[in-house]
């Protein structure tokens, strides 16, 4: 253990124990401005390597289906933040512009991420612009040899940008691997939950909120964010904030894989989504600090106001709507927020604003045709169904006509107090301090008056 | 281009077993408890190899790796699919829903 923390610490570079205060708070604020880079300092990296400023593009046609669908004063502007537009074709070229430019300030001679997502692309197309050495590994393979399409298109594309790639098997020991490798090699670890990862967000939240402003006369009503680690969330909502958006509500979504377990070799290859779902989103949730580093920078419960989940079939749907009625075809999984921003469009009025928060590029292995010929592959049944159908791992329906498009609702109430037990842990609420209370209240984006109902709660209720 | 030994200097991809199954994390599930950890990484050659037999490559940073040598000129596999049914209809029907009244087109 003592080895893993020093190993990270040299790789990250940062003294966690240093914002600890209190019996179990820490100053969040100060672990962020450990990055050193205030919002301008972040544009200006970014810019340097072709990296932000994407096109917003009003998504009229869509629009238009909404408002047929919706009762009459109904049926926002749909807008959509165009992220395939950044080198790699991804918002994570945001994050990787800040972790790469900062690992090279730092003098080290190469980065290592370990991610089976659009993560590991932009790290090495940004390690390959600042001239470092890349090695990305991935969980790839089931034990029968099969490449997930999506990631195998992600590992070429690394390559692609000059980078070593490790293909591993299904399995949570990435992280130990990631570890062995940091230690042989002294790289860079460009982790995801690392105060940059987030501050390089920072910049989408805030292009959005003040192009809104100055194309529509009026902040955004809703951004609605893919959501599986945090950061993304995390970031956008920091930056909508920034730019002054105090009033916009924020909606988390992911697409709804329960039921199937991400560590299981069976399983693996049977989700068509490998980001941005349930199996992430959930667990990240409650839990932030779970990750690669002993305080995860990404807070997605400070910011959420609403939490949200779609199902795989209602993505590919409208992954297919938007090259068909809008003429850009993007991939799937940077469309989860598009399939629920559809659905909220229409119970907001007329004259709101709703802005989807990326997109990704497509392409081999990522366009529906390449997932859904692979799911039915490995036996996944694919129909025109109503989507409460959709079983994951068995069944994709996709949906009949756009009526059918729907989002789960998630009651956050119960993921704050799921939170808060995990957080306090067995310290009673007693035992608290106000420093403690104040924290925790932060996290959870609740009154503190609330919180100590909840721990209350918690407190009287049978321990098992 | 499968064939069944690579030259030297050609690219090819190695296997190599991280950690056996009795290695593995605690609480993984039994299916994937039951097999290896194993990675895949891509290199040029170090001397003729033949597929199924130990090998050493270097990979595109200059690293030295060894493992099981499983292919020659590896093809990534990922492509576009076949078409699918289920997604061919939804264009022309979300058009004809968008043509109002009025006979506007989309």
């Amino acid at each position: 253990m003592g080895r893993r923390a020093a190993i990270i610490e040299r790789a990250v570079g940062l003294d966690y124990g240093a914002f600890e205060h209190g019996r179990l708070a820490f100053d969040y604020e100060a672990l962020i401005a450990t990055a050193g880079y205030d919002l301008d300092e972040v544009r200006s990296i970014q810019r340097e390597v072709g990296v932000g400023d994407t096109p917003l593009l009003e998504l009229r046609n869509l629009t238009r289906l909404a408002r047929r669908l919706a009762p009459p004063g109904k049926g926002a502007r749909i807008f959509l933040k165009d992220e395939a537009a950044n080198p790699s074709g991804s918002f994570k070229a945001r994050r990787a512009a800040l972790a790469i430019h900062e690992a090279k300030r730092r003098g080290y001679r190469g980065v290592i991420a370990a991610t089976s997502g659009n993560y590991g692309a932009a790290v090495a197309s940004q390690a390959a612009i600042r001239g470092l050495d890349c090695i990305i590994l991935q969980e790839v393979f089931d034990s029968a040899g099969r490449g997930q399409p999506e990631i195998l298109e992600k590992g070429r594309a690394c390559e692609a940008y000059g980078a070593e790639v490790w293909q591993l098997t299904v399995g949570p020991e990435l992280f130990w691997a990631l570890l062995l490798l940091l230690e042989e090699t002294g790289y860079f670890s460009a982790s995801l939950y690392t105060p940059h990862a987030v501050v390089g967000i920072e910049t989408l939240g805030w292009e959005v909120g003040t192009e809104v402003r100055e194309r529509c006369g009026r902040a955004p009503d809703a951004v609605v964010i893919t959501h599986a680690g945090g950061g993304n969330v995390t970031g956008t909502a920091r930056g909508l904030l920034e730019a002054g958006c105090d009033e916009t509500q924020i909606v988390g979504v992911s697409v709804d894989l329960r039921g199937l377990r991400m560590d299981s070799d069976h399983d693996f290859n049977r989700k068509s989504f490998t980001t941005g779902h349930t199996g992430f989103g959930v667990p990240f949730l409650a839990n932030p600090d779970r990750v690669d580093v002993p305080r995860n920078a990404a807070r997605p419960l400070r910011y959420l106001d609403r939490y949200v989940t779609v199902t795989q079939g209602e993505v590919f749907y409208m992954t297919e709507a938007l090259a068909q009625l809008e003429g850009l075809e993007r991939g799937p999984a940077g469309n989860t927020s598009l399939a629920a921003a559809f659905v909220l469009a229409q119970e907001a009025d007329a004259d709101q604003i709703v802005v989807v928060q990326e997109t990704e590029y497509t392409g081999a292995g990522k366009h529906p045709t390449a997932q859904l010929t692979f799911a039915r592959e490995l036996g996944v049944e694919i129909r025109r169904a109503h989507p409460r159908e959709n079983v994951p791992g068995a069944v994709i329906a996709i949906p009949r006509s756009p009526e059918e498009i729907g989002v789960e609702n998630w009651d956050l109430d119960d993921v704050r107090r799921s939170f808060l037990r995990r957080a306090a842990g067995d310290a009673p609420l007693a035992s608290l301090a106000k420093e403690d209370l104040d924290f925790l209240a932060t996290e959870v984006k609740a009154p503190v008056g609330t919180v100590k109902r909840w721990l209350e709660d918690a407190d009287r209720a049978p321990h098992f | 281009m499968d064939r069944d030994g690579g030259r030297p200097g050609e690219w090819v991809e190695v296997r190599i077993v991280l950690l056996e199954p009795g290695e593995r994390a605690p609480s993984l599930p039994d299916d994937t408890a039951r097999t290896p950890l194993e990675a895949r990484v891509h290199g040029f050659l170090e001397r003729h190899a033949n597929v199924g037999e130990v090998a050493a490559v270097t990979t595109v940073l200059g690293r030295r790796v060894a493992g099981t040598l499983v292919r020659v000129q590896p093809a990534p596999g990922h492509s576009f699919g076949r078409p699918v049914p289920e997604l061919l209809a939804i264009g022309s029907e979300l058009r004809a829903r968008l043509r109002g009244s009025d006979g506007a087109d989309v």
